[in-house]
């Protein structure tokens, strides 16, 4: 499925530089180093971080997009980052529980 | 045999905030090179952990990247605090990191563990009070 295709009423783009990405499989976590070594290329990493780090370790492991969840946002010079760095990202009220089975439906409807 | 590529990159102890530099690009001129995608996947991967340890543990360093046509070579070095007990800090989940470094996501205690697992060779040297050198091996596919 095409990030573009995701439900935008329920996952807002926040910066969708490279609208083109494949979801292929979803991960969910905050703790970095795990999220390092356990996410997968081409997955949908899910968390409530939002600081730089987040965008750095989107980028160097190549998920397809990063989904904030109960709301939260990017400070301006982060969303910047994530712009410059082509990581898609998206906002969302769900909680990460939720926001997994919203992504289970759409990605197998 | 042509000379090795050898990039050099000093990593600030001070910004951990935009930690992680060094190792987007060497991510980028890896890419460059050609190199094959799992290849720098695993060497972003380890960098960043050990860019990361250096920043958060070590007051920062220096990172070198080396490159022939057989391995890539990671050797990061600080003079931080040392590991006391290096088995012990390899163990998943073994973490010093404090409250604050922990609010910005760090501190899992996976970090060393992710570099031993995503590089084929690694050695860490240390001494309290001295610093340490983490060296990281990856070998290059062959062409038969
Ligand atoms: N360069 C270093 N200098 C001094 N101590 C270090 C260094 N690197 C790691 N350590 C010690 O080893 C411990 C384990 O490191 P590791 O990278 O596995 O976990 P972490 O950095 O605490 O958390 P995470 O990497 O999951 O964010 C650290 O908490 C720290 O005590
Ligand atoms: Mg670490």
């Amino acid at each position: 499925m095409k990030i573009s295709e995701l439900r935008q009423d329920i996952f807002r783009p926040l910066c969708l530089p490279d609208p083109d990405r494949d979801i292929r499989g979803v991960y969910m976590g905050d703790l970095l180093s795990w999220v390092m070594g356990r996410a997968e290329e081409d997955n949908a990493w899910i968390t409530i971080m939002s600081n730089r780090n987040v965008i750095a370790v989107a980028s160097l492991i190549s998920v397809s997009c990063v989904i904030l969840t109960e709301d939260v946002t990017l400070d301006a010079d982060v969303l910047a980052l994530a712009e410059q760095k082509e990581i898609n990202i998206f906002t969302t009220a769900l909680s990460s529980y939720d926001a997994c089975i919203a992504l289970y439906r759409m990605l197998n409807e | 045999m042509s000379e090795p590529l050898v990039f050099q990159f000093d990593v600030d102890g001070n910004d951990f905030t935009s930690a992680g530099r060094a190792s987007v690009q060497v991510k980028k001129l890896l890419r460059e090179l050609g190199l094959p995608a799992d290849v720098i996947r695993r060497v972003s991967i380890a960098m960043y952990e050990g860019e990361i340890n250096m920043v958060i543990h070590a007051n920062g360093g220096v990172a070198e990247v080396r490159v022939d046509e057989r391995d890539i070579t990671i050797i990061l070095t600080d003079r931080g605090p040392g590991i006391p007990d290096v088995n012990l800090a390899m163990q998943e989940g073994y973490s010093t990191a404090t409250r604050s470094i922990q609010s910005l996501g760090f501190g899992a205690g996976m970090g060393l563990p992710n570099m031993k697992r995503y590089t084929d060779e690694m050695r860490i040297d240390t001494e309290v009070g001295v610093g340490t050198t983490i060296t990281m091996v990856i070998h290059l596919p062959q062409p038969q």
